[in-house]
């Protein structure tokens, strides 16, 4: 019998409409890594001297580390001299307000549709829009200083808090962690920096978009977020890249850090340039996120709609140092064509009664491949730790591949873990009936993996549910035929 | 509105319709009864467009349209509505909101501007209670968990909301309690106009004591056998089906 899958298509017909090239005139590095490079890359940020020899020593590690291979992911060896480390737009200066921002620019977020303005679209939301290396506007700044928010680009905040920066900066994830977060160590760029001070609930959501523009280079940007005591704050960051027949390399650091009764919420839409449907070109989205509950009753939640990327090889995770901290993680995986995916978090459970909820949907079409990998520890220390996980895959068509991989270590006998798996395929049966009311096949597809993905979805800031869901089908476009 | 000739349907080689033939005008009701397996479900598959069957022969045009022609969802944007046996559970999409999904998607295939939510809600409010369909069934996941009743109703509840030209109902009546049967036999009669017509396919006469029929067809072997007015169901509830049509084509 003819199945509604037997002609799994194995091309989009949509194409990544993200995928244009904005013509600016960029500063940039000659390709190369070495010292000269990463002190070059120090001195044009103006850097104090303990930040230039943090970054050097990172670069030591790195150059005596090798590339991993435990992860179910497969690409060519990255030649990381043939990368130029710095690429940004030419300014004489940082433009001191919005309205002396490169017009190019400001027309390549307005074609994201994300405009650099305090107004409108996302008027709750405060945006650090990052092109290439560097951070070219945060809006809203005024508003939040009032409250002592401090949100600006990690090059600004170096420069204006660099006590803060001093302080935390590499206190989560430190340089030598892996391969990946000790490049990033050495060559960092720009990314945001979040200060929310004491009992201040932040009002609106903070955003940071991440854009790579430049050919022949990476994006390595850092992102630090400190809650402090009794703080609460959502931050979200999108992302989004030009097409092109090379693998360009995102290698970021996310470092979160939630003190006394502190909680941060932080959601990702990543929609990288995924490649064409024969695997060519695409982002290599290798990434360290790691958050510390570090007070008592702390409370950090990842959520993650990840939909682009050649390939996405990342673990948000949570150190539940804190007594009674919460460590929670939501992610979408989807993958389509020869995307490759392998996601998932750590929850490690140090602190009396911690408590880690992880949910993680995948779904895989095409002849892609997902994994979910995740690790929950519980420590000695951790009487009365709690853990629940549940992990669904869904498959669409049958070239696609979904893997669980669950790592438990339980070191206290008062501890408690559950683990719940499914995986299952869209039927025909849904399929028909969609369309039988009139919803085309692929609508339908869209509407049955958001359904089963809500829990997820729900957790995302309005302002974003709308786009993401939307993501997800436009993600699965030609997925079945 | 709808012709069917001589229509021929496979599945998996195996002949299921052999040569049905049925002319339904709009604004009518037509009964089809018939036999376990004889082929009722295969041939309101064919007409909502359902995969896997392999049409061998024959034609059917609804209104000016080669009807084997269209997707599903032109089927349904051409207003063919099918009320299905065994309704699908969608896991994670709220009733409602799959209402809405498919209205839009109608709309916007009629180049007709999508419908406000106020008078969205406002008119599933009304339809639902007349349905007897409380609004935590509504909010619920479609068909997740809803009794067999439950389901039935809410397929009613789509067909009055997406306002088709032809209604097929495929055993509506089954898993149906006496009252649940009243309620939606009424909602069925309210949709009677003079511009749609029904295929209501049903095993038993006491549905069509509330959804009185105009024409009456018996159905067995992949083939109409019999057709004639309401007292046709009455014959056949007194006779059966070996009585009507003898012992060979009654199996
Ligand atoms: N997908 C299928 N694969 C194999 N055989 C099928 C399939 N669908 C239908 N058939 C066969 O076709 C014949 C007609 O089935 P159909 O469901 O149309 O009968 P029906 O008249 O609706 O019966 P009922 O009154 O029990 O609902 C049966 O013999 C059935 O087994
Ligand atoms: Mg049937």
């Amino acid at each position: 019998m003819a199945t509604a899958f037997d002609t799994v298509k194995d091309y989009t017909e949509a194409e990544y409409k993200y995928g244009f090239v904005t013509p600016v005139e960029e500063d940039r590095f000659p390709p190369g890594l070495n010292e000269e490079v990463v002190r070059r890359l120090s001195a044009k940020k103006e850097e104090p001297a303990w930040l230039t020899e943090w970054r050097l020593a990172a670069l030591r590690r790195f150059l005596s580390m090798e590339v991993p291979d435990w992860q179910k992911v497969r690409f060519a060896p990255i030649d990381f001299q043939a990368i130029s480390y710095y690429a940004a737009p030419r300014q004489k200066e940082r433009p001191k307000s919005l309205d002396e921002i490169d017009p190019e620019i400001r027309r390549t977020y307005d074609k994201l549709g994300i405009p650099i303005r305090e107004q409108e679209i996302l008027a709750g939301v405060a945006v650090d829009y990052v092109f290439d290396s560097v951070s070219v506007a945060t809006t809203f700044k005024r508003k939040l200083e009032q409250l002592g928010v401090i949100f600006c680009s990690m090059s600004e905040a170096v420069r204006e808090h660099p006590e803060l920066v001093r302080k935390y900066l590499g206190s989560v994830v430190p340089p030598g962690d892996n391969f990946f977060a000790a490049l990033n160590s050495a060559v960092f760029s720009d990314g945001s920096f979040v200060y929310v001070p004491k009992g201040v609930r932040c009002p609106m959501e903070l955003s940071t978009y991440f854009r790579i523009n430049a050919a022949g280079t990476g994006q390595f940007e850092r992102t630090l977020i400190i809650a402090d005591e009794g703080s609460y704050v959502s931050y979200l960051e999108g992302c989004t890249a030009p097409m092109r027949d090379e693998n360009q390399l995102h290698a970021a650091v996310v470092e979160l850090v939630a003190l006394d009764d502190a909680e941060i919420k932080y959601s990702t839409v990543q929609n990288w340039y995924p490649g064409d449907k024969e695997g060519r070109g695409g982002i290599y989205n290798f990434v360290t996120k790691r958050g510390a509950c570090r007070g008592k009753r702390s409370k950090i939640s990842w959520t993650q709609v990840e939909t682009g990327s050649a390939i996405t090889w990342k673990y948000p995770s949570c150190i539940l140092q804190g007594d009674d901290s919460v460590g929670e993680f939501y992610s979408v995986a989807v993958t389509n064509h020869r995307q490759q995916a392998d996601t998932g978090t750590k929850m490690i459970h140090i602190g009396k009664r911690t408590r880690s909820r992880i949910v993680s949907k995948g779904i895989s079409a095409g002849r892609s491949d997902n994994t979910y990998r995740g690790l929950v520890r519980i420590l000695k220390s951790a009487e009365g730790a709690r853990n629940h996980t549940q992990c669904d895959s869904m498959l669409i068509g049958d070239r696609c591949g979904a893997h669980t991989v669950p790592y438990i270590e339980v070191q206290n006998k008062t501890a408690r873990c559950e683990h719940e798996a499914t995986t299952s395929k869209i039927s025909e049966d849904q399929l028909f009936y969609c369309r039988q009311r009139g919803i085309s096949e692929e609508d339908a597809v869209a509407l049955i993996v958001n359904g089963f993905c809500r829990e997820v979805m729900n957790e995302l800031p309005m302002e974003f549910a709308v786009e993401a869901r939307k993501l997800l089908g436009i993600s699965l476009e030609g997925s079945v035929g | 509105m709808l012709t069917i000739e001589n229509l021929q349907v496979s599945v998996e080689g195996k002949p299921i319709l052999k040569g049905l033939s049925l002319t339904v005008e709009a604004g009518r009701v037509h009964a089809i009864m018939g036999p376990n397996g004889s082929g009722k479900s295969t041939l309101a598959h064919v007409l909502a467009g359902r995969e896997g069957y392999e049409v061998t022969g024959g034609n059917v045009r609804f209104g000016d349209e080669d009807l084997l022609a269209l997707e599903p969802e032109e089927r349904a944007h051409a207003g063919l509505f099918l009320a299905m046996q065994y309704p699908v559970e969608i896991p994670g999409v709220a009733n409602m909101y799959f209402l809405r999904q498919a209205i839009n998607a109608i709309c916007k295939a009629r180049g007709q501007d999508e419908i406000p939510a106020a008078e969205f809600m406002r008119k599933v409010r009304e339809q639902a209670r007349l349905l007897g369909i409380g609004e935590e069934l509504l909010k619920r996941d479609l068909n997740a968990g809803f009794s067999g009743g439950e389901k039935k109703r809410n397929e009613i509840l789509q067909m009055a909301l997406l306002e088709p030209r032809l209604c097929i109902l495929d055993e509506t009546d089954s898993g149906l309690d006496i009252d649940a049967l009243r309620t939606v036999a009424d909602g069925v009669n309210r949709l009677r106009s003079p511009e749609r017509a029904f295929l209501v396919i049903t095993h038993y006469q006491r549905l069509l004591d509330y959804i009185v029929p105009d024409v009456v067809h018996i159905m067995a072997d992949g083939r109409i056998q019999r057709t004639g007015g309401p007292e046709l169901a009455r014959e056949l509830e007194e006779r059966g089906y070996e009585g009507l049509l003898g012992t060979k084509l009654a199996a």
